[in-house]
C-alpha cells in the first residue's frame, strides 16, 4: 500500500529473513519441547485440552447434527431397497431367539435361586450415562471420539464406553461437558479379557488395525476361530463378562479380533459406571466403592 | 471519515482470512462423517490450507500462525502436543522456500509439489509416533492418510483460489 523508500527496503529484507529464520528455530525448538515434556508426563496438558475441547464442544455438536442426519437419510434409503430380504432374515432370527430367550429366562431364575442360596452379593448396579459423538479425534496412530458428556454429566475417566453390540472403549479424559473415549484399536489400548467358553485369560492389545491383538494368552488355552472374547474384569476397570469380539484370525501375525462395536457410524454411545474405581480411577475417584465387590 | 474506518476493518478481516479459515479447517476436521473407516485416514484439511498459503500468500500466514494452528489440532485430537505444530512449521518452512518455483506454475506442478510434502509429513508422523512408542509401528496408516490428502487436494485447492481472489492485493 505505502511507498517505502528503496534503501530501507534493502537493509530490511535481509533482516526480515535473518529474524524470519530465527522465528522458525523457535516455532520448531518449541514443538520438539513441547513433544518431550508430553512424552515425560501425559497428563501434563490433560486440563488445558479438555479446556479447549469443552469450549469447541457445543460448535462440533452443532457440526456434527446436520452431517448425522444427511447420513441417516442415505442409510433409510438403502434399507428400504434391501427392506424385504432384512425382514425375511429377522423373522428367521426372531424365532430363534425366542428359543434363546425362553433358555435365557429359566437360566436367570434358577441363577436368581442359587444366588440366594449362596447369598452372593453381586455387583453393584450400573449407571449409564447416552453421549452424542460430536467429533471423531483420529488421525493414522489414535484412535479417539469426542462426545458431549463430561463432569457435569457424572462420566468420570476409566469408565467402559459401549454400544449395543459390546465393548467399544474407555472415556480416557473428562471435561466439564465433553470427554475423549479411547477406543480398544487404540495403540494405548490395554484390555484384561477372558475367552469366553474357556476361561483362559488374555490382554487384547490395541495395534491401530481395524482388528485387535491377543496377548498374553496363555500356552496351553483353547481359543479357536469364533470364540468370544469378553472383558474379564481383572484390574478393576471393567465388570466381567462386557462382550468384546470374536476370534476371527490366528496365525503367525497372532491371534486377532473382529469387534462387536465398530465407531464408524455411531452417533450415540451409553458411558456406564459399574461403580468399580480400578488401576485407572486413582487420580479423581475416591476408593470407598471398590472393597466390597471385589470376590 | 466512516468508510474510511470501514474500510481499514474490512481490509484487517481479509487480511485475516487465511488463519482464520484454517482454524476452522481443524474444527471441520474433527466431524464425524460416519463413512467406514474414514476416520483414520481422514484427509489434514489444515495441511493443505497451510500448504497453499504458503506457497501464495505468506505474508498473510506467518509462522507464528502456523505454529498456533497445528497447536489447535494438537490440543483437539488425541495425539502429542507438539507433534502437528511442528509438522506444519516444517511444511511451512518447505512451501516458503520453495514459493518462487511454483510461481505461476500450472495446478498439476502446485499438486504434485502437495504429494511430495505430504509424503514428508506421512514419513514424520510415522517416526514421531515411533520415536514415542519406543517400537517400530506399522506405517501404512500415515501413507492412507497421505493418499487421501493428495486425492481431496484439488478440492480444497478450488476453496483456496476462490477465497483467494477476495483478498486484497499484495503489497
Amino acid at each position: 500500500m505505502k511507498e517505502k523508500p528503496g534503501s530501507v527496503v534493502r537493509v530490511a529484507a535481509p533482516m526480515r529473513s535473518l529474524a524470519q529464520r530465527f522465528a522458525f528455530l523457535l516455532l520448531l525448538g518449541t514443538a520438539v519441547g513441547l513433544l518431550m515434556i508430553g512424552r515425560t508426563d501425559p497428563k501434563i496438558f490433560n486440563e488445558t485440552r479438555m479446556a479447549l475441547i469443552d469450549s469447541m464442544a457445543p460448535v462440533l455438536d452443532a457440526l456434527s447434527r446436520p452431517v448425522a442426519t444427511i447420513s441417516n437419510a442415505i442409510d433409510h434409503v438403502r434399507e428400504l431397497a434391501h427392506i424385504r430380504e432384512t425382514n425375511a432374515a429377522l423373522k428367521a432370527e426372531n424365532a430363534r431367539l425366542l428359543q434363546w430367550q425362553h433358555a435365557a429366562r429359566t437360566l436367570l431364575a434358577e441363577n436368581d435361586q442359587l444366588r440366594t442360596l449362596l447369598k452372593y452379593s453381586g455387583e453393584a448396579p450400573a449407571h449409564s450415562v447416552a453421549a452424542r459423538v460430536i467429533g471423531d479425534s483420529s488421525g493414522p496412530f489414535i484412535r479417539s471420539l469426542l462426545v458431549n458428556a463430561g463432569t457435569r454429566e457424572g462420566v468420570r475417566r476409566g469408565q467402559a464406553a459401549i454400544t449395543g453390540a459390546g465393548l467399544l472403549g474407555r472415556v480416557a479424559a473428562t471435561g466439564g461437558k465433553s470427554s475423549r473415549v479411547l477406543l480398544i484399536s487404540d495403540l494405548n489400548s490395554r484390555i484384561p479379557v477372558l475367552v469366553e467358553s474357556s476361561r483362559a485369560r488374555a490382554v487384547l492389545a490395541g495395534d491401530n488395525s481395524r482388528r485387535p491383538r491377543l496377548t498374553f494368552v496363555s500356552a496351553n488355552a483353547d481359543v479357536k476361530i469364533g470364540s468370544r472374547i469378553v472383558t474379564s474384569g481383572h484390574g478393576g476397570m471393567f465388570p466381567t463378562g462386557l462382550p468384546i469380539g470374536v476370534v476371527t484370525e490366528i496365525g503367525d501375525a497372532g491371534i486377532r479380533i473382529e469387534t462387536f462395536a465398530s465407531s464408524d457410524q455411531l452417533e450415540f454411545v451409553q458411558l456406564v459406571d459399574y461403580g468399580l474405581d480400578g488401576v485407572i480411577g486413582e487420580d479423581n475417584a475416591p476408593m470407598t466403592q471398590g472393597a466390597g465387590q471385589n470376590r | 471519515m466512516k468508510s474510511a474506518v470501514w474500510q481499514n476493518i474490512d481490509l484487517a478481516a481479509r487480511k485475516l482470512t487465511p488463519f482464520l479459515l484454517s482454524l476452522v479447517l481443524v474444527i471441520l476436521n474433527l466431524v464425524p462423517l460416519h463413512l467406514p473407516g474414514y476416520a483414520a485416514i481422514s484427509p489434514n484439511f489444515a495441511l493443505m490450507a497451510i500448504y497453499y498459503w504458503a506457497l501464495h500468500r505468506p505474508s498473510l500466514l506467518p509462522s507464528g500462525a502456523v505454529f498456533i494452528v497445528g497447536l489447535l489440532q494438537d490440543f483437539m485430537s488425541g495425539g502429542p502436543i507438539g507433534q502437528n505444530a511442528g509438522i506444519l512449521v516444517v511444511v511451512y518452512i518447505i512451501a516458503v522456500s520453495q514459493a518462487r518455483f511454483f510461481y505461476g506454475k500450472s495446478f498439476f506442478v502446485v499438486w504434485w509439489g502437495f504429494m511430495i510434502v505430504s509424503l514428508c509429513v506421512a514419513t514424520m508422523e510415522w517416526v514421531i509416533a515411533s520415536l514415542l512408542d519406543a517400537s517400530m509401528l506399522a506405517p501404512k496408516p500415515a501413507f492412507y492418510e497421505c493418499a487421501m490428502n493428495v486425492a481431496a487436494y484439488p478440492i480444497f485447492g478450488w476453496l483456496f483460489v476462490q477465497v483467494h481472489r477476495t483478498l486484497p492485493q499484495e503489497e
